[in-house]
C-alpha cells in the first residue's frame, strides 16, 4: 500500500473506514454541519450521536455519496464516495415501515444482493447460498419465507442487517436500527452487531439517538456537536460535561457495580 | 316494464356462432393482450403505491379520447398521449403520496372537464363517449389489434429487463437508491409503461372499470403469494380468466362485456380474500416478541 498524499490513508485493513477532512455539507441552503475532520478506525462500532436535526443521518448520505459536500474531502473504505458502493451495507430509519404486504424477508435480503441487476436471470444456487447464510447469521432463518409485514420490528431489523451483510460489505451505516423496538430484541440487536464485528472485521457506525443500549459493543463515538462533527473513544465520550453539551441537557454518567455504563438525564 | 327488462336479459342459442365471429376472435385476442399487460404491471402498482395514479390516469385518457374525435385522429393515439403526458406530470410531484395524491387527483378532475368539453364540441355520438367510459371489448378493430400488439410485447420485454431492479426500487427505495439502482429513471420507464397498459385497458373495460383489470387482478394474487413472479403470474391468469369467462358470458346474454369482465375479476379477488381473511389476521410474528415475555434485562433505562 502506497500513501498517496500526506493526509490521504491507504485502504487495506487497519486504514480508516470513514476519513473526513475539513468536510462541510448544505442542504437546501443551509449548513448543516462543516469543518468536519475525523478518521473512524476500521473494525470499530461507532455511535453517531447528537440531538436532533443535528445532521446524523446526512452523514451516511455523505457517505453513500447520495449528497455531495460543499467543500473538504472525503474517503470511504480508501476511495472518494460513490453511490452503489457495494463495500458499503446500508439500513436507513424506519426502513420497515415502508414495507408492505409485497414482500417475502427471504426475497428482500436477495435484492441486497442482485437487486441492481438488469434482465432476466435466475438466481444460482450460489447466491442462494448466501442469502440463507445472511438470514441464519442474524438469526432470521425461521422466518424467512414469511411477507415482511407478518414480522415484528425485531424481526425486520435483523432482515434489515441480513440484507445490508448479504453482499460482504466491510462498513455497516445503521440509521436508528433500535427505534421502536422493546428493551428485549433492543439488547439482542446489540449483541448481534457485536458478534459481526467479532466475526467479520466490518466496521459498524449506528445512528442512535439513546447511547445506553448500545454502550456495550460501542467503541467509538462520532458526535455533533455545535455544527461540527468530531470523532473520539467511546470512553472519552461519555462523561457527564460532553454529554450535558451535546444533548443541552443535564445528562448524568452511572457505572453500575458491573462496570456497566448509563447515562440518564437529570 | 319488468317484463322488458327481463327480456333484455335473455339467453342467446346461437351464442356459440357468436364466439366465432370476427368481432369476437378480436376482442379474445385484444382482451387476452390486455390481460397480459394489465396482469404483469399490476405488482408495482400496488408496490409503488400507485393505484390511485392509475385510476386517474384513466381519466385523463379520456380528453386524449374525446379530442381525438374531435380533430379526426385515431382514438388510441389520443389516450396514448394524454395518458403518458398525464404520468409524466404526475410523475414530476413530488416522492411524498400524500403530495402525489393531490396533485394527482387535481389533474384528473381538470382531465375530465377537458374531456366533457371535447365530447360536447365534437358533438360526438353518444355512444362514442359510452365505449370511452365504459370501454367495449367488441369494438376493436383489426388497426387497434396491431397497436395492442406492439404495446404489449414493449411492455413484457421492458419489464423482462427492468423487472429486478424495479422490484427493488419499488419495496425499498431508499436502499436501492443507495446501492445505484436509478430508482427515478425507472420510476418515468414505470409511467409510461403502465400508461400504454392503460391506454390499452380503457378500450377493454373503459376508465371508470379499469381498476378491476390493473389493480383487482393482482390485488388477489398477492394475497397468495408474495413472490413477485408468481404475482405477475397469477395476476395476468386471474386478468386473462376475468376476459375470457367475461366474453362468453357477454355472448350468452348477448350484453356488454364490460360487466361479465369486470364481474369475474371482483369475484375472483373477494373469493381470494374470504379465503385467505384468517392467515392474514392472524399475524404470528408479531407475537413472537411477547411470547417469551419481553421482561427488560436492564434495570435501569432512563434518559
Amino acid at each position: 500500500m502506497t500513501q498517496a498524499h500526506p493526509t490521504a490513508t491507504p485502504s487495506g485493513p487497519g486504514s480508516p473506514a470513514l476519513v473526513l477532512d475539513g468536510v462541510s455539507v448544505v442542504r437546501g441552503g443551509r449548513t448543516v454541519w462543516s469543518e468536519g475532520t475525523l478518521a473512524v478506525p476500521a473494525g470499530s462500532v461507532v455511535g453517531v450521536i447528537g440531538p436532533n436535526g443535528a445532521g446524523k443521518t446526512t452523514l451516511f448520505q455523505v457517505a453513500l455519496g447520495l449528497l455531495p459536500v460543499a467543500g473538504g474531502r472525503v474517503e470511504v473504505l480508501g476511495a472518494p464516495p460513490r453511490r452503489g458502493n457495494r463495500r458499503i451495507g446500508y439500513v436507513p430509519q424506519n426502513y420497515t415501515a415502508a414495507l408492505g404486504e409485497a414482500v417475502r424477508a427471504r426475497d428482500l435480503v436477495a435484492l441486497g444482493l442482485t437487486g441492481s441487476r438488469f434482465g432476466i436471470r435466475r438466481s444460482t444456487p450460489a447466491e442462494r447460498a448466501r442469502v440463507q447464510d445472511a438470514l441464519r447469521r442474524v438469526g432470521a432463518a425461521d422466518y424467512a419465507d414469511r411477507r415482511m409485514s407478518e414480522l415484528s420490528g425485531g424481526q425486520q431489523q435483523r432482515v434489515a442487517i441480513a440484507q445490508a451483510i448479504v453482499d460482504d460489505a466491510d462498513l455497516l451505516l445503521l440509521d436508528e436500527p433500535l427505534a421502536n423496538l422493546d428493551l428485549r430484541n433492543s439488547h439482542e440487536i446489540v449483541t448481534l452487531l457485536g458478534e459481526l464485528r467479532r466475526e467479520r472485521a466490518v466496521t459498524i457506525m449506528v445512528v442512535a439517538h439513546d447511547l445506553n443500549p448500545l454502550l456495550p459493543v460501542l467503541t467509538d463515538a462520532v458526535y455533533l456537536l455545535d455544527g461540527h462533527p468530531h470523532h473520539d473513544p467511546i470512553g472519552e465520550v461519555v462523561t457527564e460535561d460532553l454529554l450535558t453539551h451535546l444533548y443541552g441537557t443535564r445528562v448524568r454518567v452511572v457505572r453500575t457495580a458491573q462496570g456497566d455504563l448509563f447515562t440518564r438525564s437529570g | 316494464m319488468h317484463l322488458d327488462v327481463l327480456a333484455a336479459v335473455q339467453f342467446q342459442d346461437n351464442w356459440l356462432q357468436v364466439l366465432q365471429t370476427t368481432f369476437m376472435r378480436h376482442a379474445f385476442l385484444g382482451g387476452s393482450m390486455v390481460a397480459v399487460a394489465a396482469g404483469l404491471m399490476g405488482y408495482f402498482v400496488i408496490t409503488r403505491q400507485n393505484a390511485f395514479a392509475a385510476h386517474a390516469l384513466a381519466h385523463i385518457g379520456f380528453p386524449g379520447a374525446t379530442g381525438a374525435i374531435l380533430v379526426g385522429a385515431p382514438v388510441t393515439l389520443g389516450l396514448a398521449v394524454f395518458c403518458v403526458g398525464g404520468g409524466l406530470l404526475i410523475g414530476l410531484f413530488g416522492k411524498r403520496v400524500a403530495e402525489r395524491e393531490i396533485a394527482t387527483g387535481t389533474i384528473l378532475a381538470f382531465a375530465t372537464g377537458l374531456g366533457v368539453l371535447f365530447a360536447s364540441l365534437a358533438t360526438a355520438n353518444a355512444s362514442t363517449t359510452t365505449n370511452v367510459l365504459f370501454g367495449n371489448l367488441l369494438a376493436i378493430g383489426r388497426d387497434q389489434l396491431w397497436v395492442f400488439g406492439g404495446f404489449t410485447l414493449l411492455v413484457v420485454v421492458a419489464l423482462a429487463v427492468i423487472a429486478r431492479p424495479l422490484v427493488f426500487a419499488s419495496v425499498d427505495p431508499a436502499v436501492a437508491e443507495a446501492r445505484g439502482v436509478p430508482v427515478r429513471a425507472l420510476g418515468v420507464a414505470f409511467v409510461v409503461l403502465l400508461a400504454l397498459t392503460i391506454t390499452m385497458a380503457v378500450q377493454v373495460v373503459g376508465t371508470l372499470l379499469l381498476f378491476a383489470l390493473v389493480v383487482t387482478p393482482a390485488a388477489a394474487a398477492l394475497r397468495l403469494t408474495a413472490r413477485p413472479s408468481r404475482v405477475a403470474a397469477l395476476a395476468v391468469v386471474f386478468a386473462l380468466v376475468s376476459v375470457w369467462v367475461g366474453l362468453v358470458l357477454s355472448a350468452l346474454v348477448n350484453l356488454p362485456p364490460s360487466f361479465f369482465v369486470v364481474t369475474i375479476a371482483v369475484l375472483i379477488w373477494g373469493g381470494v380474500l374470504l379465503a385467505t381473511r384468517d392467515r392474514h389476521e392472524v399475524r404470528p410474528g408479531r407475537d413472537a416478541d411477547t411470547a417469551h415475555g419481553a421482561l427488560p434485562r436492564v434495570p435501569e433505562h432512563t434518559h
